[in-house]
């Protein structure tokens, strides 16, 4: 059984359904990238599987546990399943340190010594030390996304969800963010990524599946999605991205 | 010729700036406005020289009464200070579990937030002076013995805090639900409860954007404190009411009042001061 399975899952906004029957599953070490147009229903897939959203028809289990709307089983999905969102979400009232800690000290109950040194720890890792005590709007865009990638590292997740992390940063510094991605790849993360960066997703994805109006229209290993595409539909949006110098 | 000319000038440079030809009209009437203004304060001034300005004085303003009744005036108000302290205390703890309640989700919680909103709609609908006679005057009434053996000062302090609990849990709301849900979402993301994102999350930052209207609201604690007289307490009011009616003159209640702005002021200024800084960090932030 797949790490992550998502069997026909159905997502609706009042009238208009986002998600209409939506397949895929990620096995454990997998980096999976769901690739399509804006309103595709990406970001919804991902608030769906860690709960944020609830599913109107289908099944979603993690770790052979299904995805439930109570909150007990919800708050234990959430310390293995991290997710980092496009717009940072940082907690503008804390440190940066605290903003890392906070997940280990109150989530997973670290004395509070302990919660501070796997913050640093992972701050160090990002190369971000030295900003422990600044807090998150003396930051550059690109530091608070990866500060964000800290605190959701923080709860030792089995699973993480990026959700087009790098659609709201300055172009200089996307690479910063990407870097921190692939290293965490390498490691051996489990991650499933919505994203609009085209040659990144062809660099570390172990299977590309492309998501147009609510379902999956293809899926497949990275070469064989971007260079022979089956879709038609999939092979107008690539022509696209290309056109658009993104590829 | 010359005439022609200047008038040939005079268009054009109107129609060069049509701005002018629109300000010319405006100016003309704040010229006469602030004119009649003046003449009027002068007239005023004029006729109250002759006739009343002494009596105004000897009224409002006479020297020896503000004296004279300054100690017991100053008593009364240190009692004023005392309400508004311990109310306030009370009111930022009270309020917020107001609306705590107000806010509290899911079915079963729905009694708890009818319950609250109930309290809310009440005391904010009631005038504050109704409150006050109905809990000073009301409660001792009931043959609760807790009621029975609580002084005056704690019937105030308890009016008060009703009275501003519900005020005060309708501005944590608004700060509450200013917080972007993003911000929730990221912390229930994490795991967090909805308790802990409440505490930890959400309800810090609210509290932060909600110091100036809490502050606006103190002010209005700090004022509100003089309608506890009508229970006979010996605050500021009462002895400046008291002290005016045996000499027949209103010195000592401007003398109270003069009280109540000093210790006022500040507290707008203050309010004023958080109001900037908030927005000139919002406009850094953008």
């Amino acid at each position: 059984m797949a790490f992550l399975e998502i069997s026909a899952v159905e997502k609706r906004f009042g009238k208009n359904l986002v998600l209409q029957g939506v397949d895929l599953n990620v096995d454990e070490h997998e980096v999976v990238c769901v690739i399509g147009a804006s309103g595709s229903g990406k970001s919804t897939l991902l608030r769906c599987i860690n709960g944020l959203e609830a599913v109107d028809a289908g099944t979603i289990t993690v770790d052979n546990r299904p995805v439930l709307q109570d909150d007990f089983a919800l708050n234990r999905l959430r310390r293995e399943v991290g997710i980092v969102f496009q717009n940072f979400n940082l907690f503008p009232h804390m440190t940066v340190l605290r903003n890392v800690a906070l997940g280990p000290r109150e989530v997973l109950g670290l004395p509070r010594a302990e919660a501070r040194e796997r913050a640093t720890r992972l701050l160090d890792r990002i190369g971000l030390a030295d900003k422990a005590g600044e807090y998150p709007d003396r930051l550059s865009g690109g530091q608070q996304q990866r500060v964000a990638i800290a605190r959701a590292l923080a709860m030792q997740p089995k699973l993480m969800l990026l959700d087009e992390i790098t659609s709201a940063l300055d172009p200089e510094l996307v690479a910063e963010v990407l870097e921190i991605v692939r290293e965490l790849a390498t490691e051996g993360m489990t991650m499933l990524l919505a994203t609009h960066e085209m040659s990144f997703a062809r660099d570390i994805a172990t299977e590309v599946c492309f998501l147009d109006e609510g379902s999956i229209l293809e899926q497949g290993p990275p070469e064989q999605i971007f260079t022979e595409p089956a879709n038609p539909r999939t092979a107008a949006f690539l022509k696209r991205i290309i056109a658009a110098g993104r590829l | 010729m010359l005439v022609r000319r200047a008038e040939r000038r005079l268009a054009l440079s109107d129609d060069a700036n049509p701005d002018r030809r629109l300000l010319r009209p405006a100016r003309v009437l704040a010229t006469i406005g602030l004119a009649l203004g003046l003449l009027l304060a002068v007239l005023l001034a004029l006729y109250l020289a002759r006739n009343g300005l002494r009596d105004i004085r000897d009224t409002f303003f006479a020297w020896e009464h503000l004296r004279d009744s300054f100690p017991s005036v100053r008593k009364g108000f240190w009692l004023n200070i005392k309400l508004f302290v311990v109310a306030e205390a009370l009111v930022l703890v009270w309020g917020l579990v107001v609306v705590l309640a107000r806010l509290a989700p899911g079915k079963a919680a729905a009694p708890v937030r009818w319950l609250a909103i109930a309290y809310i709609d009440v005391f904010r609908g009631l005038p504050a002076i109704v409150t006050i006679y109905l809990v000073g005057f009301g409660l001792p009434l009931t043959g609760i013995s807790f009621f029975e053996d609580l002084e005056l000062f704690w019937f105030g302090v308890l009016a008060l805090t009703l009275i501003y609990g519900a005020y005060v849990a309708e501005v944590y709301r608004a700060g509450i639900e200013s917080v972007h849900w993003s911000q929730a979402a990221a912390a229930r993301s994490l795991g967090l409860s909805y308790s802990q994102t409440m505490r930890f999350v959400v309800v810090p930052q609210a509290v932060r954007r909600v110091i100036p209207p809490l502050l606006n609201d103190f002010i209005g604690l700090q004022k509100d404190t003089a309608l506890i007289n009508v229970l006979g307490l010996l605050e500021g009011f009462n002895r400046a009411r008291i002290y005016a009616g045996n000499n027949f003159n209103l010195s000592s209640v401007v003398g109270l009042g003069i009280c109540f702005v000093v210790i006022t002021v500040p507290m707008t200024r203050l309010t004023d001061y958080l109001v900037k800084r908030d927005q000139r960090r919002l406009q850094a932030v953008a």
